[in-house]
């Protein structure tokens, strides 16, 4: 059932108020901190709170503004957008606290803006996923990416602003010289701006510049990362590892995917898609990305190398979910959306904490970690696991479905990009936990206050505080969990696709 | 066109007050010597005025074609002159843009300027009277005369009160460009007259009024002749490509409140909403491709100059001609988007320009200089005014959120129905803009702390932070919320989309 309510609003204020009271309470860390994590909690509660309403296939929306008759600043909460805020808003949550614990909760002005921006990054993220039309998307799209700059600069080292700007450059670039024609272009193709499911474009649209605008939209969504607008993921790692989170799990990425799923299932509509041969292009597209990333992680050692280059990759596999066009690969895509998010985070946590413990950042460094922290190594085992896409994890749960899929659409190549990249990427995790579990630990020379100058030592590892431990054990076992039991998700996403 | 007059709206002629407030004061000014009662009074002037015009603003009736507020007296009866004030949706708030601007104006000035300093709020107050007159009047002639008073408060803000050394010449150029586009205007205008003294109904005597103007089509052959002659004026005041030189010089040599009128009031583009298109749309829609082919090269032009500009001050005048290329771009759609897309344009580049030369002023009084040489760390130091500065940048750069974007997003909406290919193009513009406005706000305020000044400067004051504070916001809230300016306008731009639709088909058929 299609209602009017304010509940979606209320979802996009509460980051807002939050990030207010951020800046209130500026000096009195670390209540300026915990209003971030109630921001969260409340955020996490209003959208919980649509999920009866949306789904039996029902929207919530509410008008905010209108500008001319066709176009107006709506927001409508359906299954889709719900399980994107839904997974947003839970890891916000845990972001916040880890970065309490990795930063510390010094009254210094510029973990205020880290803390303010991060709360502005939901509100942006929750209006991405609530937004009933074209013009609303790209509004908040934008958002996303200004108020996500502050966070990609945010050690203010020439590196982190050099970084900064390329992010700036590639984002706003390609939405403004791609996405926002496209956005023009269905307007005038479509004479109108709004989601509908089954598509928008009339039976008598030109094929031919509806492929355009549909290549205009894959380049001009970088956030979505599909080569050859991808290179600004790698860049933005010169970011501290909660903010990394935050892009690769939380906000800006998934954003980015979830739009190339709208323009799919509610611009074009599966069918036209399928029909104008879109369907294939994008597998194309998202298979050559899937194998260049995989291989280039291969022969990184940087931790967040691999992780962003993997993240290119795990971004293709969704939209390689959706163009299967099939019911068992589009479910499989939504379902990767929210099970990487976990996943990935895990990941990010747990590279942070190895930093915070050891100032190591290299794949290589990471030998016998395992026993000097076992719990973030087991995370991290956890994560890896269900990015390569093994039972019991989520991963292979959606990577099962994206197999479904493939043979549901008979497209069998896909079959095979699917086995060699996970191979690709069983081949860049396991060589690093194999190394962490099974290596003698990295040694280093002894002290040289007098004593037996000659014997190397095992440095003393502990884990580092609950604050970045919890948030990572619990997004852990999210993933098993979600692996073992995800009926109830399963639900929400079949109606989400359609 | 009917008419709502004053007296049937708010029982007093606001119009003439809005024009004539600004002249007592300055009589006012005449009489007080004491350096700070001075400053005083003129901004209380200025504030009454800004009061004002926002009581015209919120009485006015939306949704309706009418002008309203009207006022008439007899002036030559046998010309058909008249003293004729009205505005309607597409002039209304222009009004309490130019007295915002006034304030902005003044309360910058307050210590910048030393010499001389009741000469130059009499000078700024004066320039007042004749905006506000041009966006008001509705007669013809007297639109002319203020247009004409406009130049003099101008020159001498720029001769006398202007900080580079050839600011002489700038002034100069300025007036004799500006002479050069009144006697264009005044054929025109005259033109327009005599041809409604021969159309059917006249009664064979003149007419100077637009209101009746507007109900008596011009002959196709006229229409061409009083296109070129007006466009060629408005374009000059715009100022449009190829008739921008006198802008730089004049915004570089010129005080910074000149600048702020002359970047942030573009009365070119007006000109074209408020007489061309409404009076000679059958030529306005022939030559419709000329305009957008003009509009495009200053949006590329203007902004691969402003790109390599090292002052604040020359990069604005870049920009502002790109922007007035963009809302050509929008004029010569010729559909509702398009015109609603370029008047929202402009209204956001006299809050956008006000805001960065707000901002210029308070790096100036910090630093010193507004040389990007100069500069570099701000932020640092200064995090509310770099937040401040950042936020308009944003809103130069028609970010989604701000009040930028749904001027040139609804322009780009309307090119692209019209002239496809020339829209394809002007979106590059939004990326330069991008790119000049944000390698600007980097180079000012990130990177390392290169002076001792740098290293000393303080953030904003409270009353700098109020006056920054209510900028920032309203460009933000429009971004939200643009309907609150497009309600204004919708009625009257339909009403002028509806006088060029039919023009639409005539330039088809030939």
């Amino acid at each position: 059932m299609d209602v009017t309510g304010i509940t979606p609003l209320l979802a996009l204020l509460a980051p807002i108020l939050g990030a207010a009271g951020v800046v209130l309470l500026r000096h009195h860390p670390p209540a300026r901190e915990l209003c971030g994590v109630l921001a969260g909690i409340v955020q996490l509660g209003l959208v919980a709170s649509l999920v009866p309403a949306v789904r039996d296939g029902g929207t919530v929306s509410f008008t905010l503004s209108t500008f001319l008759p066709q176009a107006s600043i709506e927001l409508r909460a359906d299954a889709l957008g719900v399980v994107l805020a839904g997974t947003a808003a839970m890891l916000w949550v845990l972001t916040t606290l880890y970065a309490m614990g990795y930063f510390g909760t010094a009254p210094e002005p510029v973990l205020t803006r880290f803390h303010a921006c991060l709360c502005l990054t939901m509100a942006a993220t929750i209006g991405v996923a609530f937004s009933a039309n074209l013009i609303t998307l790209f509004l908040f799209y934008e958002v996303l990416t200004v108020i996500t700059y502050p966070l990609v600069t945010h050690t203010g080292t020439p590196e982190a602003i050099k970084g900064g700007r390329r992010y700036l450059a590639y984002q706003l670039g390609a939405a403004i010289a791609f996405l926002l024609p496209a956005i023009v272009l269905t307007y005038i193709t479509a004479d109108t701006f709004d989601f509908v499911p089954g598509g928008i474009f009339g039976p008598d649209a030109s094929g031919t510049l509806l492929v355009i605008v549909y290549v205009l939209y894959l380049l001009g969504i970088a956030k979505a990362a599909l080569m050859p607008v991808h290179s600004w993921l790698p860049a933005a790692m010169v970011a501290p590892v909660p903010v990394s989170a935050l892009l690769h799990a939380v906000a800006v990425v998934n954003v980015g995917v979830f739009c190339v799923m709208r323009v799919v299932l509610d611009v074009y509509g599966v069918e036209r898609t399928g029909e104008l041969g879109l369907g294939v292009l994008t597998l194309v597209l998202t298979s050559v990305t899937i194998l260049v990333a995989s291989l280039y992680a291969l022969r990184l050692d940087n931790l967040k190398g691999i992780l962003a280059y993997s993240t290119i990759g795990q971004l293709s596999y969704m939209m390689l979910g959706m163009a299967l066009l099939s019911p068992g690969g589009r479910t499989g895509a939504v379902l990767h959306l929210v099970g990487h998010s976990f996943a990935k985070i895990t990941l990010f946590f747990a590279v942070g904490s190895i930093y915070l413990a050891t100032h190591r950042t290299l794949a290589s460094e990471l030998r016998g970690l395992g026993r000097q922290l076992p719990w973030t190594m087991a995370a991290f085992a956890i994560g890896a696991i269900s990015i390569i896409g093994l039972p019991p994890t989520v991963g292979f749960v959606a990577k099962y479905f994206l197999f479904v899929g493939a043979v549901e659409a008979g497209q069998w190549a896909v079959l095979v990009v699917l086995a060699v990249s996970t191979l690709l990427s069983a081949g860049y995790y396991l060589r690093i936990l194999r190394s962490a579990l099974f290596d003698a630990p990295v040694t280093v020379p002894a002290g040289g206050s007098g004593g037996t100058a000659a014997l190397p030592r095992v440095p003393t590892i502990t884990e580092r505080g609950a604050l970045v431990l919890v948030p990572t054990l619990l997004t852990a076992t999210a993933t098993l969990v979600l692996g073992v039991a995800p009926g109830w998700l399963l639900d929400l996403i079949r109606v989400s696709i359609g | 066109m009917n008419e709502i007059t004053a007296a049937e709206q708010v029982g007093f002629p606001i119009l003439s007050t809005l024009v004539f407030l600004p002249v007592v004061m300055i009589v006012a000014l005449g009489f007080i010597r004491n350096d700070r009662a001075l400053r005083r009074t003129a901004l209380a002037g200025a504030i009454a005025v800004l009061g004002v015009s926002v009581i015209l603003a919120v009485q006015f009736q939306r949704g309706t074609t009418d002008f309203q507020f009207g006022e008439q007296l007899p002036w030559v009866e046998s010309m058909g002159l008249s003293y004729h004030l009205a505005v309607d949706g597409v002039s209304v708030l222009f009004v309490p843009l130019t007295a915002l601007l006034v304030v902005v104006v003044m309360l910058s000035s307050w210590t910048s300027v030393q010499h001389q300093p009741k000469a130059y709020l009499m000078a700024v107050l004066a320039f007042e009277t004749a905006a506000i007159g041009v966006f008001t009047a509705v007669d013809l002639i007297l639109f002319f005369v203020f247009w004409e008073l406009m130049l003099i408060p101008t020159y001498v803000l720029i001769k006398v009160w202007g900080k580079g050394s050839q600011r002489g010449r700038a002034a100069l150029r300025y007036v004799l460009a500006m002479l050069l586009g009144s006697a264009a205007l005044l054929v025109g205008f005259v033109l327009l007259g005599v041809s409604y003294r021969s159309a059917p109904g006249s009664g064979g005597a003149l007419s100077f009024d637009l209101l009746v103007l507007m109900e008596t089509p011009v002959p196709v052959g006229t229409q061409t002749a009083v296109f070129f002659l007006l466009g060629f004026a408005f374009a000059l005041k715009a100022p449009m490509f190829p008739f921008h030189g006198w802008m730089p010089a004049a915004l570089l040599e010129g005080p910074i409140g000149m600048a702020v009128f002359l970047a942030g009031l573009k009365m070119g583009v007006f000109g074209f909403l408020r007489f061309v298109l409404p009076l000679v749309p059958d030529a306005f829609a022939a030559w419709s491709w000329l305009v957008a082919v003009l509009g495009v090269v200053a949006v590329l032009y203007g902004a691969l100059i402003a790109l390599v500009q090292p002052d604040l001050r020359r990069l604005l005048a870049f920009a502002s001609v790109s922007h007035v290329g963009l809302a050509m771009l929008g004029l010569s759609s010729l559909n509702a988007q398009g015109l609603q897309g370029a008047l929202f344009l402009i209204m956001n580049l006299g809050l956008v320009s006000t805001g960065l030369l707000l901002a210029a002023g308070f790096v100036h009084q910090r630093i010193g200089s507004t040389d990007l040489a100069a500069l570099g760390g701000l932020a640092q130091r200064t995090p509310a005014l770099a937040t401040f500065t950042l936020v308009v940048c944003l809103g130069a750069i028609a970010l989604p959120g701000t009040s930028g974007f749904a001027g040139e997003f609804l322009i780009l909406l309307g090119a692209f129905g019209t002239h496809t290919w020339l829209a394809t193009i002007a979106v590059t513009t939004v990326i330069l803009s991008a790119a000049y406005m944000l390698v600007f706000f980097e180079r000012a305020f990130h990177g390392r702390i290169r002076s001792k000044i740098v290293e000393a400067a303080a953030d904003l004051r409270p009353r700098e932070m109020l006056a920054a504070g209510i900028l920032g916001v309203t460009i933000v809230a429009l971004g939200f919320f643009p309907a609150a300016m497009l309600g204004y306008s919708s009625a009257s731009v339909d009403e002028l989309v509806g006088r060029l639709g039919p023009a639409i088909t005539v330039a088809a058929e030939d």
